[in-house]
């Protein structure tokens, strides 16, 4: 499905994105995935079976375009874009403090940005690429205690429709998954009484794993997803917030 | 200078898709409808391939012209 094409993952090392980096190099693609920590990473990609795994702070520009470009120079080429990188943490209206909005918007939006922009430039040349990021449920519809997050994924959302009409006519389409409650780190710190709460609002009755979440990006990012751009697909089970 | 300037030139071409007609030299962004913000993605990128550089993001939206991407790569090449 994926033979011969590059692939970048960023915040590979552990849930959704380690399960997007395994999903696509199963698929055939040349898997390069990146972590805060550099030891983190290089364990991540050996488990994935991505051909290396780098340092990367998204929140650093300079850096992210500095990567993209040595992983296009060294594979030649880029093809897909997985902008995966984030972090959530819950916080009441009147509890939110500034540091946390600073890290949050950074990390989640600014970091994408920063991806999707590099991740453009490396393939413009070419005419061609995937791009794909992550925003959330929550992005679209809102979540008490996750305004800030909230927030931050409702950027990432229109980052994938804007970017998608500025590069559709260079042939590189860009699209977001939402997913829904993701059985991952990020959630570990739900109670059992509120996922039983998540999985009783979700019709398909469960809670998501990060392989649901990884196969959908991995169509999005193959060419059965050919004249698919600009799209927020919900990765949710029906869940109804 | 004279050698950036060439191979710049060329790079001009090839990534805008230039025919003849066209005043590389004095060539400004968005003179021409290939310039234009996509067109300079493209063309950043070709640039910096060409000539082993990397622009920041002040860089990039600072090349106005022909002239001024000139005296970018020289100005890089030299450090």
């Amino acid at each position: 499905m994926l033979e011969g094409k590059v692939a970048l993952v960023t915040g590979g090392t552990r849930g959704i994105g380690l399960a997007t980096a395994r999903a696509l190099a199963e698929a055939g693609a040349t898997v390069v995935l990146t972590g805060r920590d550099e030891a983190k990473a290089k364990e991540a990609a050996a488990a994935a079976g991505a051909a290396s795994g780098l340092a990367l702070d998204v929140t650093d520009a300079k850096a992210v375009s500095t990567l993209v470009r040595g992983v296009a120079k060294e594979h030649g080429k880029l093809d897909i874009v997985v902008a995966n990188a984030g972090i959530m943490e819950d916080a009441l209206l009147g509890m939110i403090r500034e540091e946390l909005v600073d890290t949050t918007l950074s990390t989640n939006v600014a970091g994408t940005l920063h991806t999707v922009q590099a991740a453009a430039r490396a393939m413009m040349r070419k005419k061609t690429g995937a791009i794909v990021v992550l925003a959330s449920i929550v992005g679209e519809h809102g979540s008490a205690g996750q305004t800030v997050y909230a927030a931050s994924k409702a950027a990432v959302a229109n980052i994938a429709r804007s970017a998608a009409k500025e590069l559709g006519r260079s042939g590189i389409r860009v699209n977001a998954v939402a997913p829904g409650v993701i059985d991952t780190d990020l959630t570990s710190g739900l109670t059992e009484d509120a996922k039983a709460e998540n999985i009783g609002k979700t019709p398909l009755g469960r809670l998501g794993t990060p392989e649901d979440v990884a196969n959908a990006i991995r169509f999005l990012v193959s060419d059965d997803a050919s004249f698919i751009t600009g799209q927020v697909l919900g990765i949710d089970g029906g869940l109804v917030l | 200078m004279a050698e950036i300037a060439g191979k710049l030139r060329e790079v001009f071409v090839e990534a805008l898709d230039l025919d003849g007609e066209v005043d590389v030299e004095n060539l400004k962004y968005r003179d021409i409808e290939a310039w234009d913000s996509v067109g300079h993605m493209a063309l950043v990128a070709a640039i910096e391939d060409e000539f082993d550089v990397e622009f920041d993001t002040d860089q990039v939206i600072d090349m106005s012209s022909f002239k001024v991407a000139v005296d970018m790569v020289t100005d890089l090449q030299s450090k």
